[in-house]
């Protein structure tokens, strides 16, 4: 048997062959160079959105833009900040447990091949695949007209607690199976219970799975706009109570950008939200590596 | 024995409370079924399925109103259309680079690049389109900018993600013998993944193209942002153009009785639209 380090070695070819191999094979040469436009196209376009909105917004981050109220000569982003953390609570704290108890009556429960599974299956497919415009069409004629809450902030996260139900459902599910079944065994081995097992074994040891889910749905209420303008509304201020309306830091930036008069501010708002972008994914890497160590 | 009971009992409604928990997809998609087709199905009903699906004509203020949204359904499929345009060839190909060319080191870089590309909310997107891909589109081809190619464009950036996730996934689901094999007849390693490897991961690539799409056609705050909106037939990919999406956005704030079910309809369309396409990816996937 080879070993790794020998067949690496043996399999090293140095530039200079490489590249007369290509000079013999012009259709290799082409298609390599294509491979590499593909990713260089896409990174620098991420690159290029991230840089030019940080340059053009960073300097207009003053600290009017943090004022505690909102009027139109500080357009204090303020509210819409405060309003984001609040929805993203409500949501999570509707969505999480649902979602969380789902996948463990999924992997743990269910038995294999149940046609009840299979139908879950299908409509968590189902809401993860619907536009969100068509989550604020629902939550409209739900939330707040039939059930009569008007537009608020309860009614949009009712509505973005739908929307990040699957994936949720499914980042848990693929972590309660990442699971070895020798913790399972062993604990049923030592007198324990099913809800025993799955509460004090199994759904400790998925944590950092769930919580990269949980992390990535965070990102989502944040970026959601067209789920929450004719849900949460638009008022541009900390409501006293969940059933105000209220806009988070997205539909402020979108409201921003469609009045046309406040290109700055929309650029500030634009590097806030790209901010807490990088930050809610460097986080998620970061505990889901973790689980990959586990 | 009395010990047991109890556990018993409390075994049982852990189970019947994950149970029902586990019920809340279904109920929700039963929900947005009822309430959009309840609300919508009467108005296209009231409109005439025909007016509504081929009208030309969307001028809801006019005496009589006319309700047609066919400029906004060939919209939403132009611009679907460009973004796969744009979109695919590139995502395919970042895709084949990062699961067969790239090096290790290169990979810890552009992996988070491509999943950060996936986080970026919409509004940020649309932002960028209004004062980076408008301008220069107003520049390069005439116009005002705010066009078919803009948003098509756009939704190609925004499709990256959802097609290099889900076609390297497809890839290196390949077995390796493949492009051994390929390898061992004497084909270079471009060759061999062009010729052996992707061929194999045809329907999986299919599979992130389908979803693409499905993304695209929803896609709303980035389109109704750079798009101009303007609710006519679209003859030039340089003239605005209003999307199903976008429709409901625009009116819904100001609409009243049967414009305004006449724009929860547009959104049954679009629910419409979306189930085919999830049907389709959720056949395509099984394949791989």
């Amino acid at each position: 048997m080879v070993s790794e380090a020998a067949k690496n070695y043996i399999n090293k070819k140095s530039f200079s062959k490489t590249f007369r191999g290509y000079l013999k094979n012009p259709l290799s040469l082409f298609l390599a160079a294509l491979l590499i436009i593909g990713a260089l196209i896409t990174f620098f376009v991420l690159l290029y959105l991230i840089i030019y909105i940080l340059i053009k917004g960073v300097p207009y981050l003053t600290p009017e833009l943090f004022e505690l109220t909102y009027n139109t000569e500080n357009v204090s982003m303020f509210p819409a900040l405060i309003n984001t953390i609040t929805m993203t609570l409500l949501s999570l704290l509707i969505a999480a447990p649902l979602g969380i108890f789902t996948a463990a009556y999924l992997v743990e429960y269910a038995k294999r091949g149940n046609k009840f599974v299979e139908i879950i299956r299908i409509t968590a497919e189902t809401l993860s695949g619907i536009p969100s415009i068509v989550y604020g069409l629902f939550g409209m004629l739900f939330f707040v007209t039939a059930l009569g809450w008007g537009y608020s902030i309860l009614a949009g996260a009712f509505t973005l607690g739908i929307m990040i139900l699957p994936l949720i459902i499914r980042s848990t599910e693929e972590a309660l199976k990442a699971v070895p079944d020798l913790y399972r065994e062993a604990s049923f081995g030592l007198g324990a219970g099913r809800m025993r097992t799955v509460f004090r074994i199994v759904i400790p040891a998925a944590i950092p799975g769930i919580l990269a889910g949980i992390i990535l749905s965070i990102g989502r209420v944040v970026g959601e706009t067209a789920a929450l303008i004719y849900t949460a509304g638009t008022a541009a201020v900390v409501p006293e109570g969940v059933m105000n309306s209220g806009r988070t830091l997205s539909v402020h930036m979108y409201a921003l950008s469609s009045e046309g008069l406040y290109t700055n501010q929309a650029y500030a708002t634009a590097v806030v939200l790209l901010i807490i972008v990088l930050v809610i994914n460097w986080v998620s890497a970061f505990v889901a590596k973790k689980l990959a160590k586990v | 024995m009395k010990k047991i009971m109890t556990n018993n009992v409390k075994e049982k409604t852990v189970e019947i409370i994950f149970f029902i928990c586990a019920c809340a997809s279904i109920v929700a998609v039963c929900l947005i079924c009822l309430f959009l087709f309840a609300k919508g199905v009467p108005a296209i009903g009231k409109i005439g399925v025909f007016d509504f699906l081929l009208g030309k004509e969307w001028s809801p203020n006019d005496l009589p109103a006319s309700f047609g949204i066919f400029p906004m359904i060939v919209g939403s499929l132009y611009i679907t259309a460009g973004a796969i345009f744009f979109g695919v060839p590139i995502g395919i190909l970042a895709a084949v680079f990062l699961a067969k060319s790239c090096p290790k080191i290169i990979y810890r870089f552009l992996k988070p690049a491509v999943e950060l590309l996936a986080g970026i909310p919409s509004v940020v997107y649309g932002f960028f389109g209004i004062v980076v891909i408008v301008p220069l589109v107003r520049d390069m081809f005439g116009g005002n900018g705010n066009s078919i190619l803009t948003a098509s464009i756009l939704l190609g950036i925004m499709i990256l993600p959802t097609i290099i996730g889900i076609s390297e996934a497809a890839i290196r689901a390949v077995p390796e013998n493949y492009y051994e094999g390929a390898l061992a007849l004497g084909a270079t390693h471009e060759r061999s993944v062009f010729f052996a490897v992707l061929p194999a991961a045809k329907s999986g690539i299919l599979a992130g193209v389908v979803l693409g799409i499905g993304r695209a056609i929803g896609e709303t705050m980035a389109v109704v942002m750079v798009a101009g909106n303007q609710a006519r037939m679209p003859v030039d990919i340089l003239m605005g153009v209003r999307t199903l999406t976008a429709n409901i956005v625009m009116e819904m704030g100001y609409a009243a009785d049967l414009h305004r079910e006449a724009l929860i309809a547009t959104g049954v369309v679009l629910f419409v639209f979306i189930l085919l396409i999830n049907a389709l990816f959720s056949v395509l996937k099984r394949r791989f």
